[in-house]
């Protein structure tokens, strides 16, 4: 998941100045950022309508259709038991966007809350939560990924919540700095002189302000989850066969590499451009929302 | 300096303790009774009721806790029902082969990453710097696991010039070993050179624009001396640290390497573990890679005030 390095891309500082164009307008002018977005929602299209738009069933077997290569009946051609591969990798999309936009919402709807709270509450409530962000930052993403999907089980939305619990300190700790850095603002001051608790000065004056660096974290972050799902079920943690993902695709084609190599190559693919798709919009993200990188 | 230290051992304390009552908290999401689960699909009454002494499951959850930090410190990280092992001697057994695998991946990162940082900062905004960003954006995005398929598919499919998978030891043939090691190393190194590359430019980039450095080019030096011997110096610096950050990444990707590669390394033990329902190996390796990652980012810490002389005067 994301490095310090990262957060300090991210993080910026909360005072900014303000921007003159829409950050919108500012994000499609970047053409990697562009590109990115239209990849994104093509994939998004992919997934809704994948009933309409797959060329078969992602489930059908076909035993006179075994390890075809790439044919115009099958455009990617077919797996170890006659399906398509084409129609799984469309399928498949499903899981991977699903899994990499749930995750993050559950690191953000833990993370969030939490980071303010730190951040705002400062003393010893802050010290304690840094304490505990620092213990799951410990543990490297993935391996606590794997140990979390092992000890709850193996399926997709376990694989999900597993990811979202390793990634919320990256959140914890984004919030955690940004809170800290806006509470001493003077309109924050003035929100407190005039008598705000501090529950609504943390979530009508402080949030707002440390939206942009969120959201900029959570695109980023929904790359590597997107990578992490893939990753655990390529292990075999993830999503469980019969249904479609592109990890566990990848994982039995690694078995027939030397005479099915179609079978590894456009699962591959669509996780990469997807990610890479994820990355430059979170880097036009972060030059659009901060001028300072413009 | 010494006040430094201790206070950043004193930090590390608690992360640990946090760190062991995570891991022992893994145990709690099991459903129903940790010593079922933990028995596996045979259930022997024997080894259930072995395990639910063991494991003190009628003390209360802190005791419970006690007992088993206890042991951590005593070096006892449980014991293996598959292997019937202990979860330490499993660990120190297989961590020689990651630990070449990693130090293979470290060297390849930094041969590709660093070069390409200065290369990236010094041509800033020519094609020299857009080629080193596309690279470390591929590098970032590529599914390490996928990589190495696909160079399984070139290397040794296609080609046949190296092995496809498996290990050999560098004590039975030096030559076999490197070249079992060379494809996951460079899969594992790939991402890391990725961040390398990044920190490199963004701290080249700031040490260039620096008094010294203009100083050093008025004094009539070449641009390589002022280059590598001024600027790259110093840069270097924050590199170090922020490298030894990426020691999750390289643990992360050794365990689907190794798996895709057939290492049997550290990686592979706890996915084997994790296939084997064996839940002490999984909890003894995320116990013992948080501990490793915490301890060597103290080492970075100590090495970047040891070589920083603004922070040792600090």
């Amino acid at each position: 998941m994301a490095t310090p390095a990262d957060l300090e891309r991210v993080a910026g500082g909360p005072a900014r100045a303000a921007p003159r164009t829409h950050p919108f307008r500012r994000l499609v002018r970047r053409r990697g950022a562009a590109v990115g977005l239209a990849v994104i929602a093509s994939f998004v299209a992919l997934a809704v309508l994948a009933p309409a738009v797959a060329p078969y069933d992602p489930l059908a077997t076909s035993w006179s259709a075994i390890r075809k290569a790439p044919t115009a009946a099958h455009w990617f051609g077919t797996d170890e038991i006659g399906r398509d591969v084409l129609a799984r990798v469309i399928w498949g999309a499903r899981a991977s966007l699903l899994a990499g936009v749930v995750s993050v919402l559950i690191s953000l709807a833990i993370g969030v809350p939490v980071g303010l709270l730190a951040g705002y509450a400062g003393g010893k409530v802050d010290m304690l939560i840094s304490r505990l962000t620092d213990a799951v930052l410990a543990c490297p993403f993935l391996i606590l990924a794997i140990a979390l999907a092992a000890f709850l089980g193996p399926s997709l939305t376990n694989a999900m919540i597993a990811i979202g619990v390793s990634a919320t300190p990256v959140f914890v700790r984004l919030t955690r700095g940004q809170a800290m850095a806006v509470k001493a603002e003077e309109y924050v001051l003035a929100a407190r002189a005039i008598g705000n608790p501090p529950w609504r000065i943390a979530l009508a004056h402080v949030l707002p302000n440390i939206v942009p660096a969120l959201i900029v974290q959570a695109t980023l972050a929904i790359a590597a989850a997107v990578i992490a799902e893939a990753s655990l079920s390529f292990l075999g943690l993830g999503q469980q066969p019969p249904a479609p993902s592109w990890g566990s695709m990848l994982n039995t084609a690694k078995n027939y590499i030397d005479n099915a190599p179609w079978m590894a190559i456009w699962p591959g693919v669509s996780i990469f451009v997807l990610v890479l798709s994820f990355n430059l919009v979170g880097d036009g993200l972060r030059d659009a929302l901060d001028p300072r990188h413009a | 300096m010494l006040t430094f230290l201790v206070r950043r051992i004193a930090t590390i304390v608690p992360t640990l303790v946090f760190v062991s009552m995570l891991i022992f908290g893994l145990q709690q999401l099991l459903p129903g009774d940790p010593a079922v689960v933990l028995a596996g699909e045979d259930r022997d009454p024997d080894v259930v009721a072995y395990l639910q002494k063991k494991m003190h499951l009628d003390q209360p959850l802190p005791v419970r806790y006690l007992y088993w930090i206890d042991g951590v410190l005593r070096g006892d990280l449980g014991e293996s029902l598959r292997m019937q092992k202990p979860v330490l001697a499993l660990i120190v057994e297989k961590l020689p082969v990651t630990l070449e695998l990693a130090c293979m991946a470290i060297v390849i990162a930094l041969a590709i990453g660093v070069p390409a940082g200065i290369v990236s900062a010094v041509r800033r905004n020519t094609a020299w710097d857009y080629a080193a960003n596309a690279v470390a954006l591929w590098g970032l995005s590529t599914p390490n696991f996928w990589l190495g398929i696909m160079l399984i598919l070139l290397f040794s499919v296609t080609l046949g010039w190296l092995p496809a998978s498996g290990f050999v030891s560098p004590f039975e043939d030096l030559t076999a070993n490197l070249a079992a090691l060379i494809m996951p190393a460079f899969v594992l190194g790939n991402a890391i050179a990725a961040v390398l590359m990044r920190h490199t430019r963004s701290a080249m980039l700031q040490v260039l624009s620096s008094d010294y450095v203009r100083t050093a080019r008025a004094k009539g030096l070449s641009e390589a001396a002022v280059i590598l011997k001024h600027a790259l110096r110093n840069a270097l610096i924050p590199v170090i640290t922020l490298g030894a950050l990426e020691l999750g990444t390289l643990l992360s990707g050794a365990v689907l390497t190794e798996q895709v590669f057939t290492i049997p390394g550290f990686g592979k033990l706890i996915v084997d573990a994790v296939f084997n329902r064996d839940y002490a190996v999984v909890q003894g390796v995320v116990l013992f890679t948080a501990t490793a990652y915490i301890v060597l980012n103290l080492l970075a810490d100590i090495a970047y005030v040891v070589v920083n002389p603004q922070m040792r005067a600090q």
